[in-house]
């Protein structure tokens, strides 16, 4: 082989791995800056949130909703309910964004894209080195742990070791061993997250939503520092919740605007379209006789017999 | 020509490279020896899981501490895996209760360890063991007990108020006595520097909790232990790391973990103490289905709900519990 015949040779071999290198580089988009959540859908996610015992539009099952009809908004006041974040799958509803990416100093390559929300400001880490999730023993945490490859201009996350959160913010559980895979999409100045819980325990389809954001170049994340301040002496050990069959609430949101009390129960029917006909036949709900003063709390926990174990002691911080 | 041929063929090698190095991801760390796995947790401690019950790991310049050694068939495994972490000599096993599934391995990992003489002990060659003075009892035999090992295998030391505290490896190592929780036995060890505890089964968060009332174990002292977690971890930022804390069974937790589990355990039991004020059969509470909703996450075949309602709906009807003596250091 002479020396031009080789020179074409290791042309034809370069061109190759260009070509079969350039385009997935040339299809990794940048997400890097701030973004403004633009608040086009599902309102019940956004500000104060729903109301309670408003689960339309959910694909729940009859032990979430258990869990929901449990659940007491006084929750939020225990010190170790005090600071939580969104969790991965909740966090994009309506906070502003950031994001950045690390880059490998030698090969340029992004080893990771970063997210952090203007709510509490958790930060996440979504991993596209091609590491592996960690075992089933590893911590568990609000953003849990992300993996990202790129189809076409879209990148794709998988997240798995979520902490046990919820799927609305109204008690309505998500479990620990749910699983989200993530898209994420730019179109221009606006970014879309679509977002898809699966979760065994608690959903019976798929729970599947898209949020949009406005990139926003002048956009400064401001700290959210959280303090945990103890301003409700309830007795020690107390868990506020509602015992079965004891929530008053349970049609006031219904009621209030004027629907059903069925598809305010959630369920995946309470999804699709066709579940308005259906609407159309039920009977719209009624206020609870005598509906629970605003701030009022949930039903006291029995006391446990004196005998029974040392009682627990409440903290203060 | 050359030079041209010299250049092109560079560009290859690059081009090789990157795309090499896209396609292999970090290595995996060496992660235990057979059925054991080692999680690194933080500063001294390290998390072991296998067959049984969790062990927690502290390792320095004075040596190894083991919270807990697995079951019997576990222990060589257990052994192999402390070896890939550390070649000092395991001085301390501590035992967070009786049960085999947390204490099999004691005659296996005692023996490959050095005695340290500390007081009133009784020795013998290998680690020193510490237990709670009732796991001390069913372990050597004194209860009548299916937890007692072999000879080998027995507590060194115990202690039977409130806390053992020592210093090791550089950190308190407070061994905190937990009341009627699990069993009448359970201790919880809180590495103070390393911010570390190892809750035994006082603390379970992928199974609802075994209360062993035969043995001691009560609902109320249950959720008191678990209280007691929460009074002792701090986190870090977001209600999320800071204190870790290593279960009798499952994964790696923090403060968050304890209090959504506590939520659970206190909402049960409030559940059950409604139904019992009402004057319901153990049958009707079970009809009832009180932990329907948790179910999902918590229960097992081998532990299922209607198994903990009946453990919860027990230990809140039982006459009494015995007294403990667990009131002064």
């Amino acid at each position: 082989m002479n020396a031009k015949r080789a020179s074409q040779l290791v042309a034809v071999v370069t061109m190759w791995f260009v070509v079969a290198t350039a385009i997935p580089a040339f299809a990794q988009v940048d997400f890097s800056g701030g973004w403004g959540a633009r608040l086009h859908e599902d309102n019940l996610e956004r500000g104060g949130g729903p109301e309670m015992n408003e689960f339309e539009g959910l694909p729940i099952n009859a032990a979430d909703r258990m869990r929901g009809d449990s659940w007491s908004a006084s929750l939020w006041t225990v010190p170790e309910h005090q600071c939580i974040p969104h969790p991965a799958d909740y966090g994009p509803n309506f906070s502003q964004l950031v994001m950045w990416s690390d880059v490998d100093p030698v090969t340029k390559d992004v080893i990771a894209w970063h997210t952090e929300l203007s709510w509490m400001n958790p930060v996440r880490t979504i991993w596209m080195d091609g590491r592996p999730h960690p075992p089933a023993w590893a911590p568990h945490t609000w953003q849990g742990f992300s993996t990202g490859k790129w189809e076409g201009d879209m990148l794709t996350v998988e997240t798995t070791h979520l902490k046990p959160a919820y799927v609305r913010r109204n008690g309505l559980a998500r479990s620990e061993k749910a699983t989200v895979r993530e898209h994420f999409i730019r179109n221009g100045d606006i970014l879309t997250i679509v977002t898809i819980v699966n979760d065994p325990v608690y959903l019976t389809e798929p729970y599947i939503k898209s949020r949009n954001f406005q990139l926003d170049p002048g956009y400064h994340m401001t700290p959210y520092p959280c303090s945990v301040d103890v301003e409700i002496d309830r007795p020690a050990g107390e868990i506020p919740h509602y015992l079965p069959g004891a929530n008053p609430f349970i049609s006031e949101a219904a009621a209030k605007h004027k629907m059903p009390l069925e598809p305010a129960r959630g369920g995946a029917e309470t999804m699709y379209p066709e579940y308005m006909e259906r609407m159309k036949t039920l009977p719209t709900a009624t206020m609870p006789a005598q509906p629970a003063a605003s701030g009022s709390a949930q039903t006291a926990p029995a006391q446990p017999p004196a005998n029974a174990g040392t009682p627990a002691r409440g903290r203060e911080r | 020509m050359n030079k041209r041929v010299a250049v092109a063929g560079v560009i290859a090698l690059v081009w090789v490279a990157r795309v090499l190095a896209q396609a292999t991801p970090p290595a995996a760390k060496p992660d235990g020896v057979g059925s054991v796995h080692v999680w690194p947790v933080q500063r001294n401690i390290y998390a072991l899981f296998g067959p049984g019950g969790n062990s927690t790991v502290s390792i320095g310049d004075e040596g190894v501490l083991v919270v807990d050694t697995m079951t019997a068939e576990a222990a060589p495994d257990l052994v192999a895996s402390i070896r890939t972490i550390s070649n000092k000599p395991i001085r301390w096993i501590v035992n967070t209760h009786s049960h085999r599934d947390h204490t099999g391995g004691n005659p296996v990992v005692a023996k490959s360890g050095v005695y340290v003489a500390t007081g009133n002990t009784r020795g013998g060659g290998g680690a020193s063991i510490l237990s709670f003075e009732s796991a001390l009892m069913r372990l050597n035999g004194s209860a009548n007990s299916p937890d007692k090992v072999p000879e080998g295998g027995w507590p060194t030391d115990s202690f039977f108020v409130k806390q053992k505290d020592m210093f090791f490896n550089g950190e308190p190592v407070l061994t905190i006595h937990v009341p009627n929780a699990h069993t009448d036995g359970d201790a919880i060890v809180f590495f103070r520097r390393s911010d570390v505890i190892a809750a035994g089964d006082v603390f379970t968060p992928d199974r609802y909790p075994v209360i062993d009332l035969n043995e001691g174990g009560s609902i109320n002292g249950l959720i008191a232990g678990l209280n007691l977690l929460i009074e002792l971890a701090v986190p870090e930022f977001n209600e999320e790391g800071g204190t870790i804390i290593i279960p009798g069974h499952g994964r790696v937790c923090d403060e968050s973990d304890v209090g959504d589990y506590r939520d659970m355990v206190t909402i049960v039991r409030d559940r059950i103490q409604d139904l019992v004020a009402k004057k319901m059969t153990l049958e009707q509470v079970k009809a009832a289905r009180p932990t329907f909703d948790y179910d999902g996450v918590y229960a097992s075949p081998t532990y299922t709900g209607d198994m903990f309602v009946e453990a919860v709906y027990r230990s809140l009807t039982a006459a009494s519990n015995p007294a403990q003596r667990s009131t002064s250091r």
